[in-house]
């Protein structure tokens, strides 16, 4: 088991998470997190060597259709709802280029 | 309290012109005008369509046209069900003002059975809570005790219910977030077998674990509502490809013969007159013929343990599409990574926060295999446990909730605290099963006590029956 975490893990999950969280924020996660992980540490008490994991419960194949073309979403009603539209596309701030 | 109809009642009146849909549809709409302020259930009440959708169906009936097994039934939503054109925010900031342009599988389902919609309901954000404390738009009260809480995530569909504001709701359960306020609030819930139900238009917490259900005053009227929405649906890949469970007609059966499972390592901590009304139950089960057989699940109390991190880690990758892009909140900012940082924490409250932080802990590089992959086997040992358990036994009975309906603050300040209310119902989320709380007698202060069944995958139908011979004895 990975010790303890750390005040600078936090602050870089933080950033995986595209979360801006403010410094009292990540001073909080940090202890909640430190105490979730450490009552995780009860599972030490079992043998998992032999366990095969279990991502879900029903035994799934893959699902497939046939490839024909059928009604989908309409488009001016799904960029309605959407923060920023312009020319029948959702607009959204430059991607690269303003990097500090 | 208004006087509460049954669904069945509504249908049957309703279709043979004994009953008019929009009369039914007022007495709820006057019991939201007098308590709803109080209570909050709604996040947003629909009452022009559902009037105008009432006296669609009364002019139908009275045209002699055909219409459904729903008719004129009212129901609420919780609002993580894409609803077309009607607001539907997870009780989040981030989502606030979004108009789905599609309606859930379910949500259409119902619909085309005649069910009117009265609103969408409160719950915990993206439902992570166990109390409904959690929402961004203010808690839900429980209607028996407005002090309390009406438990959570989907607390403000079962108070919808409890209130006489619907004659029955729906929720979501990923880890008790149905049967647990129904518990607290006198219902009937039901988190059906996973693939049951399709989970199209649902916004996902932890697919995997995720399964809408239904809130109702009466165990057949959850077995009419689930006969309208299980089936195979195309559009949910999870979904199993079979019909939808006859149990209306198991009703009656009675449990004679029946195997019912006690466990006799069950997890610690429930409160004496909740464990008093589950010795009732295995008592009013032995009673009507059913032989009481003893089962051991010694990987149960680690379920909570390996939840939180299998839901979280899902949370955390299901909670990455909110970012400000194709719906709700956006924050401007200089560049597409900081207007997402901007947007993900303004729009989101704490308790979501914790989970994305502590998902995106336990799935990054270096934690995954102690994490993640961990709790994965652990999930595996619960299933095992349940298989093993039901080679001697058709179902299972536990409480609910450890404890009846809680005061408000009692458990918001220890988030560990607020966790250990789903420890009885969790290990049926990880492994699939399906389950229901039914309301058995009251404990302390008067307030209601649920008793959860148990059942194997696809065991709605002994599920049922065992739920229908314990509302005989309450």
């Amino acid at each position: 088991m990975p010790e303890a975490i750390s005040r600078e893990t936090v602050a870089k999950v933080a950033r995986l998470a595209r979360l801006d969280l403010t410094d009292a924020e990540i001073e909080r996660m940090t202890s909640q997190l430190a105490g979730m992980l450490d009552h995780f540490r009860d599972v030490d008490a079992l043998d998992l060597s032999n366990v095969e994991p279990m991502n879900q419960p029903i035994p799934l194949t893959n699902v497939l259709r046939d490839d024909v073309v059928a009604p989908s979403l309409d488009r001016d009603e799904v960029l309605a709802s959407a923060p920023a539209a312009q020319d029948g596309r959702f607009r959204v701030p430059p991607i690269i280029g303003f990097e500090e | 309290m208004a006087q509460r109809r049954t669904v069945v009642d509504i249908a049957a009146g309703v279709s043979s012109g004994a009953l008019s849909a929009s009369a039914v549809l007022e007495e709820n709409l006057a019991a939201i005008g007098s308590r709803e302020k109080e209570i909050h259930a709604f996040n947003l009440v629909t009452a022009e369509r559902a009037r105008e959708r009432a006296a669609q169906i009364d002019t139908d009936v009275k045209a002699g046209k055909k219409v459904g097994r729903l008719a004129g039934v009212t129901i609420a939503l919780k609002d993580n069900m894409c609803t077309r054109g009607v607001e539907t925010t997870c009780s989040s900031k981030i989502l606030a003002g979004w108009k789905p342009p599609y309606d859930a599988t379910v949500v259409r389902r119902l619909a085309d059975e005649g069910a009117v919609f009265v609103g969408k309901t409160n719950l915990d954000e993206f439902a992570m809570g166990s109390s409904t404390e959690n929402s961004a738009f203010g808690p839900t009260r429980n209607p028996l005790d407005t002090s309390r809480v009406p438990g959570g995530s989907s607390g403000g569909s079962a108070a919808a219910v409890a209130a006489g504001f619907a004659a029955a709701s729906f929720g979501s359960d990923t880890g008790g977030s149905i049967r647990q306020p129904a518990a607290l609030c006198g219902l009937v819930g039901v988190k059906p077998t996973y693939g049951t139900v399709s989970r199209q238009g649902l916004i996902a917490f932890g697919s995997s674990l995720d399964q809408i259900g239904p809130f109702s005053s009466t165990v057949a009227d959850s077995a009419l509502l689930m006969e309208v929405i299980a089936g195979h649906d195309p559009l949910d890949s999870t979904s199993i490809p079979q019909p939808a469970p006859s149990l209306l007609n198991v009703l009656d059966q009675g449990v004679k013969g029946m195997r019912i499972g006690r466990i006799t390592d069950m997890p610690e901590g429930s409160s004496p007159d909740v464990l008093a009304r589950l010795e009732a139950a295995f008592e009013a089960l032995r009673g009507a013929g059913a032989q009481i057989v003893d089962v051991k699940m010694p990987s149960m109390s680690f379920g909570l343990t390996a939840y939180y991190l299998v839901a979280p880690a899902e949370a955390s990758s299901n909670l990455a599409r909110f970012d400000g892009v194709r719906y709700g909140l956006r924050v401007d900012a200089k560049d597409l990574n900081a207007m997402y940082g901007a947007t993900r924490a303004a729009g989101f409250g704490d308790e979501v926060k914790r989970r994305i932080m502590l998902g995106t802990y336990a799935l990054s590089a270096g934690y995954y295999d102690a994490y993640y992959g961990k709790a994965l086997k652990v999930r595996r040992l619960i299933a095992d446990d349940f298989a093993k358990a039901y080679e001697s036994c058709d179902a299972i009975l536990t409480p609910t909730s450890p404890t009846v309906a809680f005061k408000f603050g009692d458990k918001t300040s220890n988030p560990l605290a607020m966790y250990l209310c789903d420890v009885f119902t969790i290990p049926t989320n990880l492994a699939g099963h399906a389950a229901m709380s039914v309301p058995f007698g009251t404990g302390e202060a008067g307030l209601p006590v649920g008793v959860q069944v148990l059942a194997p995958a696809l065991g709605e139908a002994p599920m049922f029956r065992v739920a229908a011979e314990l509302e005989r004895n309450a």
